[in-house]
């Protein structure tokens, strides 16, 4: 392919995001992103443990790929956080066993660390245990502790991702749903989306949830679905004690890697996920249930030496993994159709992974499709955070209000965010081509909304400030898929003033 | 940053804080108030029914034209107010120094005073609290945060509401939907009696036929985008959902009106003890809290029905703050801790000298006819015809009865 | 013929429970009252309900969008959607004070504002 060669991406979650990123360091590419949502982010992305995983629970004889991915991600993440400002904090983890029989399953994990690579990856028991994490059950034997697991901000890090790649040209087109892929003579010719026809020699599939549903439009893998699998979590104010330093969970399942007990990068006590297989054509199903909660309390109350009061949650969420059939990443270069690629089926340790499949896939198509990617000489790996007023000393502080008042001025009361945040949030979107700035959007870049009262009292007057700015009246403004009222409040006395005019 | 210097730091303006405000700058006292909203006012701005006023003003007032007036008074006495000026931090450095860091648009104030008094108000109970299970559409509100959309900012939430909860608030906000043209679907109340006042029920349920479901409660809402219906269920006896009673009404808004907390997380923070049963600090009849010259008063210390009981603890702080500011005798008085007996749910003060008269805001825990509020240790009585957890009991208690206390304790509770 | 209604009156937070015993239009007895001003409103309601209407109405470039009105005494109950409709059209230039009548005798009672709303100031350059 002579010339500028024309990258589709189909998902902007963190796979989607990161090839993104990875393709933006190349001269020859011109990229597009697609995303079917108002905003980045995707159901998978957004919704999970946040856990940057070291890579000992990847069976090295089973899920190979797996396993080499999720630790070169694990050693890249350092760098692309850094870089990118994304929040993250490496502590560590225990995976913890109850009962001695347990020990011979933790064993194996040991094993599988050495056969992978893993540092440090050890056996733990009892006094050293408690040592290492104060707030562990002293009901638990022991746990396999393994140092170079991490704590992420997955939404801000789908965020700092596409920031970086729009800023390094790549195109993000939002609101963007791809309906059939085109191709002529067997070769990628282009997507048809509901925003009309899109030109491209090479269409990756990043759709997470969908991709079976676009490897289906490809023509390729017929046999291939991904079923989605739900997890519940809670998640508790940033005043409920314990909060465990280190990373907790259960020993894995076949089904999933055990139930997790951590402190979120904001502060949080978090417990999950719960893990029921649900239906394939339940892919928009995150509903929670009374029965995920008892469980998730249940589990806590296993590796904590005390649960916070069910009083504390303040929010109760789930989330869903796109489970290929037998867990297998389906990362593939096709023939026919020639430049279609699948990243599909990328369950845990998807996030962990994500910055290794890029590189993996940038080197399928420099190896399967002859691809000749020339480095740019002047990318831009650097991506800032908007800097919360919640993290500033006073001084600091200060000295941004004399420049910005609006840096004075609160709006999230639980969470100290300013208008200059909320403002710079709103840019932003502005900035990577999101159409329709949602209250959502904002608050994920801000934190806006998250605390205790979860946005009872800023919510409104994030949707002015959203309305002022884009100027968008106030009832259309949308929250995360509608709007956050029907009209203005004699809207429905308008309307049937009309409808009476008109009999 | 701007630094400056007061006798007293009003935090809040909101009925309570400009009524302590006020009282405190009628003392003498150099006086300022944060605000951290754009305008001053609180939570009455936004109440367009009556009710407000009835024992301050002896009228039937308008949250708008009770707020403005205690706005105007406040500006006519001096109050020197800041709007737009939100706390982030208190730091008691001795029982005279308190140093309270807010953000505002002019700079970071850096404000130092002798005495706090801590009157932010409220927040609400939202769908987590409530466990309100299923999807998480758009759609769901708090009571307070709809009667905003609508009649402070002008946007109507929805179409067709259900609202969880009978309390006034809940059912204020039905009568204003009903005005308005959109269908209130149900009340929905898991308790077998209406949480507010029965006139409420009249008025703002019976008048518009809106169905008041009691004994029941919303398990879940469903909804792919926005809300598009919720489940309710009757409960039984053991407040648990009845299988097999469930069925579905179809909704595009949910109103989550379950009742109120006082905000305590600044006071949390220096350390000052709470009381589960009121939610708020425990204060002793001067309205301090458990660290000397901090003051709470109004729905940050317990959550009042009327706006007149904040007016008349804002007013009680302020006054007492100035005393103490004086002379600070608390330390050489002996404190009774007031126990909660017999249907009492909460009670406020909770610690009493004996050496003046006190007035105890209190809640019974269900409603019951004909009985006596007593203290045991005295025998001190009051009669009421009628008592339910929705109104307040508020009960004066002369220093003679009280100093009759032997004891550490007194306990009040409901005889029949 | 008489017949027996019961009313909740609305007058004070008590909320007695209100029976009274009517003949054709006119009312015989009122039991349940505690005090005389029940007795008037069981006779009001069974004669001539009447209720106050407290809403808000629009505002043009004022602080807020909304000014918050009041009936200046209660109106007939069966009326009160046709004043809601009647608000509908109106639409007030900001600064509005406090206690402006914007509807002059409207089924027996003007319409007052309850809150006064400055005028918006302008957007920063």
């Amino acid at each position: 392919m002579a010339g500028e060669t024309r990258v589709t991406i189909i998902g902007a979650g963190v796979i989607g995001a990161s090839i993104a990123r990875v393709l933006s360091m190349f001269e020859n590419l011109q990229v597009y992103v697609l995303e079917e949502n108002y905003d980045v982010g995707g159901t998978v992305s957004r919704a999970n443990s946040s856990v940057i995983h070291p890579g000992h629970e990847e069976d090295p004889e089973n899920q190979p790929l797996r396993a080499r991915l999720c630790v070169e991600g694990n050693a890249l993440w350092r760098k692309w956080c850094r870089e990118l400002e994304v929040p993250v904090k490496w502590v560590g983890e225990l995976m913890l066993f109850e009962r001695s029989e347990e020990e011979k399953e933790a064993g194996k994990y040991v094993e599988w660390a050495r056969k992978n690579n893993v540092a440090g990856v050890r056996i733990v028991r009892k006094e050293e245990l408690f040592e290492m994490e104060g707030s562990v059950s002293r009901s638990v034997e022991g746990g396999v502790y393994a140092p170079t697991a991490g704590l992420i901000s997955p939404f801000e890090a789908v965020i700092a991702l596409i920031e970086n790649a729009v800023d390094n040209g790549v195109k993000l087109l939002t609101e963007t749903r791809v309906k059939s892929i085109i191709t002529r003579n067997n070769v990628v010719a282009g997507v048809d989306t509901n925003r009309g026809f899109i030109e491209t020699d090479i269409v990756i599939n990043a759709a997470g949830l969908n991709a079976d549903e676009v490897s289906h439009a490809a023509g390729v893998e017929p046999w291939f679905r991904i079923r989605p699998r739900k997890g519940e979590y809670i998640v508790f104010d940033r005043d409920a004690e314990p909060k465990p330093s280190l990373i907790l969970h259960t020993m894995p399942t076949p089904v999933t890697k055990g139930v997790y007990a951590l402190t979120t990068v904001h502060g949080n006590l978090m417990i999950g996920p719960t893990a029921e297989d649900l239906p394939y054509e339940f892919k928009g199903d995150t509903s929670t249930s009374l029965n995920g909660l008892d469980q998730l309390v249940k589990e806590a109350g296993r590796m904590l030496c005390g649960t916070p009061p069910r009083s504390k949650i303040i929010k109760f969420f789930a989330g869903l993994r796109p489970e290929p059939p037998e867990g297998k990443w389906l990362i593939k270069t096709y023939s026919q159709p020639y430049g279609f690629v699948n990243v599909a089926g990328i369950r845990s340790p998807g996030l962990t992974a994500a910055p290794a499949i890029a590189n993996y896939v940038s080197s399928l198509l420099i190896e399967e499709y002859g691809l000749r990617l020339v480095e740019k000489t002047r990318w831009k790996p650097v991506r800032r955070r908007i800097t919360p007023v919640e993290e500033m000393d006073y001084n600091t502080l200060d000295k941004h209000i004399l420049e910005n008042p609006d840096y004075g001025e609160i709006v999230c009361f639980c969470n100290n965010v300013s208008k200059a945040e909320l403002l710079e949030a709103v840019e932003r979107m502005r900035a990577i081509g999101v159409k329709t700035i949602t209250f959502d959007g904002v608050k994920l870049r801000t934190t806006a909304g998250f605390g205790k009262c979860q946005a009872s009292r800023c919510r409104i007057r994030i949707a002015l400030l959203i309305s002022e700015a884009t100027g968008a009246p106030l009832h259309s403004v949308v929250m995360k898929k509608a709007s956050i009222g029907v009209g203005g409040v004699k809207t429905l006395w308008t309307e049937s003033k009309e409808s009476a005019e008109n009999d | 940053m701007i630094e400056h210097e007061y006798d007293v730091i009003v935090i809040g303006g909101g009925p309570a804080g400009l009524s302590a405000a006020t009282r405190a700058v009628e003392n003498g006292l150099k006086t300022l108030l944060l605000e951290n909203r754009e305008m001053l006012g609180g939570i009455p701005l936004q109440c367009v029914h009556t009710g407000f006023g009835i024992h301050c003003f002896k009228e039937d007032l308008t949250g708008g034209e009770f707020i403005t007036r205690l706005i105007d008074r406040a500006v006519k006495n001096g109050v020197e107010s800041m709007v737009k000026a939100h706390v982030l931090r208190v730091q008691v450095d001795s029982a005279y120094e308190k140093t309270v860091y807010a953000a505002s648009p002019i700079g970071l104030l850096k404000t130092r005073a002798k005495a706090m008094v801590y009157a932010v108000g409220a927040r609400e109970r939202h769908s987590y609290e409530v466990g309100l299970t299923g999807d998480r559409p758009d759609g769901v509100y708090t009571a307070g945060e709809a009667q905003a959309l609508m009649d402070i900012y002008g946007v109507l939430p929805g179409r067709r509401i259900v609202i969880l909860g009978s309390g006034d608030v809940g059912l204020i906000m039905a009568r204003r939907f009903a005005l308005e043209k959109a269908e209130v679907k149900a009340v929905v109340e898991v308790l077998p009696y209406p949480g507010g006042l029965t006139r409420n029920i009249v008025q703002c349920l019976n008048d518009f036929n809106i169905p008041l479901y009691l004994g029941h409660m919303v398990l879940e809402v469903r909804g792919s985008g926005r809300v598009e219906k919720v489940v309710v269920a009757r409960v039984g006896g053991d407040m648990k959902p009845v299988e097999g009673s469930e069925f579905e009404l179809e909704c595009d808004t949910v109103i989550v009106s379950a009742g109120l907390r006082p905000d305590v997380d600044i006071l949390e923070k220096i350390g000052v003890e709470t009381d589960p049963a009121t939610g708020g600090p425990v204060v002793n009849e001067f309205y301090e809290t458990s660290v000397p010259l901090v003051f709470a008063a109004g729905n940050a210390l317990v959550i009042n029905d009327l706006v007149d009981y904040d007016v008349e603890q804002g007013e009680a702080a302020a006054t007492f703050a100035s005393m103490l500011l004086e002379d600070y005798t608390t330390q050489r008085l002996k404190w009774r801790r007031v126990e909660r007996g017999r249907n009492i749910r909460l009670i406020m003060p909770q610690l009493v000298s004996g050496t003046r008269d006190v007035v105890f805001y209190s809640r019974v825990q269900h409603p019951e006819d004909n009985v006596r509020v007593t203290i045991r240790e005295t025998g001190f009585e009051k009669r009421f015809s009628r008592v339910k957890p929705a109104e307040m009991v508020r009960i004066r208690v002369n220093a003679e009865e009280l100093a009759k206390v032997q004891g550490e304790k007194l306990t009040f509770e409901v005889v029949g | 013929m008489t017949r027996v209604l019961e009313y909740t009156c609305i007058v004070c937070p008590a909320g007695c429970l209100l029976r009274v015993e009517a003949e054709e239009a006119r009312v015989l007895k009122v039991y349940g009252a505690a005090c005389p001003r029940g007795v008037e409103y069981a006779k009001q309601e069974f004669s001539d309900p009447r209720r106050m209407v407290f809403t808000v109405v629009r505002v043009r470039n004022g602080e807020m969008p909304t000014v918050s009105v009041k009936t200046s005494r209660p109106i007939p109950k069966n009326k009160v959607f046709n004043l809601m409709r009647m608000l509908v059209s109106i639409e007030l230039e900001a600064p509005v004070e406090i206690g402006e009548v914007i509807l002059r005798n409207a089924y027996g009672a003007d319409v007052i504002t309850t809150r006064r709303v400055g005028k918006r100031k302008s957007s920063r350059a």
